[in-house]
C-alpha cells in the first residue's frame, strides 16, 4: 500500500475533530438537563469515551472491519483482536492512510454513537448499568451493523446501500436504541406534567458549535483522502446544518410564535445528522433541501413524543433517528455520480439506490431496536437499569457522583 | 424606625438605589429572590413544549429609616420602580425596636 502524506495528515485531524464531537455532544446534553443531572449527563458522554476506546481497540474494530466470518457478510472475526495483523489494508479496502489510523477514525464513531443513547434516557440511568449497557452493545450492536454498512464485505454495502459517514450506523441506530432504552428504564418522575426545562442554554449553544465543528472531521474526513470528494462532503455539511437550522426556526415562528436559540441549536444538529449519510454523494442543492426537510421535520418530531408519552428526554429520536431517516432516505431521490456513489431518482437512476437505501434504513433500526430493547431489559430486571426515587428526587450529580457542578455559596464546611 | 420591605423588577435596581441615595438614605441590603402575585409566572417554549413558569426573579431590598422619612423612602422607590406594567412589585413597611451599629455600638436613629 502507498501512504500519502497529505491523506494521513488530514485523517489525523479528522480523527481529533470527531473526538471532539462527544465532549460537545456532553455540553449539548448537559446544557438540556437540570442542574442537578448535568454532571450525570457529562459523565455518561466522558465514559463513552473510556469505554469505548478499550472495547474498540481490543473487540470491537476487528469485529466491525475484521476479515468476514463464514462470507456472510454479518460480522467480522477476531483476526484485528488487539490490533494484531493490522499492517496492510483492511479487508475491501485500498487506504493511502496507514490501517492503524483508518482504525483510530472509525473508533472516533463507535464513541459518539453509544454517547448519543444518553439523551433519550437522560436524568435516570444507574451508572455501573449504563457502563455495563454500552460496552455489551459495542459488541452486539455496533459492530455488526458497522461491518453490515461501513465494511466493503458487509452484506448491505455489497447491495449497494450507501452511507458516507455512519447516516444509518450512527443516528439511526443510536436513534433507535435511545428509544428503546427510555421505553425500557420508563419516564422521568413527574413527566410530562412537571416543567423540566434546559438548565443552561449558552451550553447548549456551546455543545452544538462545537458539533458543527468536529462534524467536518465526521463527514469529510469519511473521504478518508484530502481531496475533491472531502471538499464536497465538506461544503454539503455546512449547507444543510445552515438551510435545517433555518427551517427549524421558521417552523417554530410559525407554531409557537418565537424562533429560540434551542431551536438553531437543534435545527443545526438535524441537519448534520441527515446530511451525514449523504454528504459524499448529493450536490449543493441535494444538501440544501435535504437540510431544510430535517430542519423542518425534526422541528415537527420531537413533538411527539408528547402523543406517545415515550419520554425521549432530550429527542435522541425525533433528532438522530428521524433526521437519520431522512438522510438516507433522499440520497436515493439526490444521489448523483458526479460527486460519488450512483445516481438517485432525481439524476435519472431510477429507483433502485431509493430500494436500497429503504431497506438499510428498516433493517437497522428494527435490529438496533430489538437487540437494545432486550439488551436494557436483561440489565432492567437483574441490576437494574434505574436509580432509585429518592436519587432521581435529588438528582444525579450528588447521589451518583458526590459532585455538584455549580457552587455559588462561598461558604463550604470544613474539609479534610 | 421603620424597616421598608421593596419587591421590584430585578432591571429597576440602579435606579432604585440612585433615588434612595441621591435624597441622603444611604444603606440597603438587596437579596435576588423569586415570586409571584398578579402577575402569575411566564411561558417558556422548548423544542414546542410550553412551560408555566411561576416563579418570576425579582429583586428584594430592605432599608430602615428613622420614621419621619418612611414617607418619602417609599415615595422615592414608587417613582424608581414603576413601569406602569404588571409586575413592578410591592413595598411593605414594618415597625422595627431597635438597630444598633456593630462598629461603634450606637443605637436607635444614630446607628441609621
Amino acid at each position: 500500500m502507498h501512504i500519502n502524506t497529505g491523506d494521513t495528515a488530514w485523517i489525523l485531524a479528522s480523527t481529533a475533530l470527531v473526538l471532539l464531537m462527544t465532549p460537545g455532544l456532553a455540553l449539548f446534553y448537559g446544557g438540556m438537563v437540570r442542574a442537578k443531572n448535568v454532571l450525570g449527563m457529562i459523565m455518561q458522554n466522558f465514559a463513552a469515551i473510556g469505554v469505548v476506546s478499550l472495547v474498540w481497540v481490543w473487540v470491537t474494530y476487528s469485529l466491525a472491519f475484521g476479515p468476514d466470518w463464514g462470507g456472510h457478510g454479518l460480522i467480522g472475526t477476531f483476526h484485528f483482536f488487539g490490533l494484531a495483523n493490522i499492517e496492510g489494508n483492511p479487508p475491501g479496502y485500498s487506504l493511502t492512510i496507514p490501517h492503524v489510523l483508518f482504525m483510530a477514525f472509525q473508533m472516533m464513531f463507535a464513541i459518539i454513537t453509544p454517547a448519543l443513547i444518553t439523551g433519550a434516557s437522560a436524568d435516570r440511568l444507574k451508572f455501573g448499568a449504563f457502563i455495563l449497557f454500552i460496552t455489551v452493545w459495542s459488541v452486539i450492536v455496533y459492530a455488526p451493523v458497522a461491518h453490515w454498512v461501513f465494511d466493503p464485505n458487509g452484506w448491505l454495502f455489497k447491495r449497494g446501500a450507501e452511507d458516507f459517514a455512519g447516516g444509518t450506523v450512527v443516528h439511526i441506530n443510536a436513534g433507535v436504541a435511545g428509544l428503546a432504552v427510555a421505553l425500557v428504564v420508563g419516564r422521568r418522575k413527574g413527566w410530562p406534567k412537571k416543567a423540566m426545562p434546559p438548565h443552561n442554554v449558552p451550553m447548549i449553544l456551546l455543545g452544538a458549535g462545537l458539533l458543527w465543528f468536529g462534524w467536518f472531521g465526521f463527514n469529510a474526513g469519511s473521504a478518508l483522502g484530502a481531496n475533491l470528494l472531502a471538499s464536497n462532503a465538506f461544503v454539503n455539511t455546512n449547507t444543510a446544518a445552515a438551510a435545517a437550522m433555518l427551517a427549524w426556526l421558521l417552523v417554530e415562528k410559525l407554531k409557537d410564535g418565537k424562533p429560540t436559540t434551542l431551536g438553531a441549536a437543534s435545527g443545526a444538529v438535524a441537519g448534520l445528522v441527515a446530511i451525514t449519510p449523504a454528504c459524499g454523494y448529493v450536490n449543493v442543492v441535494g444538501a440544501t433541501l435535504i437540510g431544510l426537510a430535517a430542519g423542518a421535520l425534526c422541528a415537527l418530531a420531537v413533538r411527539l413524543k408528547y402523543l406517545v408519552k415515550l419520554d425521549d428526554a432530550l429527542d435522541v429520536g425525533g433528532v438522530h433517528f428521524i433526521g437519520g431517516v431522512i438522510g438516507a432516505l433522499l440520497i436515493g431521490f439526490f444521489g448523483t455520480k458526479a460527486i460519488g456513489g450512483v445516481n438517485g431518482v432525481f439524476h435519472g437512476g431510477g429507483f433502485g439506490l431509493l430500494g436500497k437505501q429503504a431497506l438499510a434504513v428498516a433493517v437497522v433500526a428494527a435490529y438496533s431496536f430489538i437487540v437494545s430493547w432486550l439488551l436494557a431489559m436483561a440489565i432492567h430486571k437483574t441490576i437494574g437499569f434505574r436509580i432509585s426515587e429518592e436519587q432521581e428526587e435529588e438528582g444525579m450529580d450528588t447521589t451518583l457522583h458526590a459532585e455538584t457542578a455549580y457552587e455559588f455559596s462561598p461558604s463550604f464546611g470544613s474539609g479534610r | 424606625m421603620k424597616l421598608i420591605v421593596a419587591v421590584i423588577k430585578p432591571f429597576k435596581l440602579d435606579a432604585v438605589k440612585d433615588a434612595l441615595t441621591e435624597v441622603g438614605l444611604h444603606g440597603i441590603t438587596v437579596s435576588e429572590v423569586q415570586g409571584f402575585g398578579r402577575q402569575k409566572g411566564h411561558t417558556e417554549v422548548y423544542r414546542g413544549a410550553e412551560y408555566q413558569v411561576d416563579f418570576i426573579p425579582k429583586v428584594r431590598i430592605e432599608l430602615v429609616v428613622p420614621d419621619d422619612r418612611v414617607a418619602e423612602a417609599t415615595d422615592k422607590i414608587v417613582e424608581s420602580a414603576r413601569t406602569d406594567k404588571i409586575g413592578d412589585g410591592k413595598i411593605w413597611v414594618l415597625p422595627v425596636e431597635e438597630a444598633i451599629r456593630i462598629r461603634t455600638g450606637e443605637r436607635g436613629d444614630d446607628a441609621l
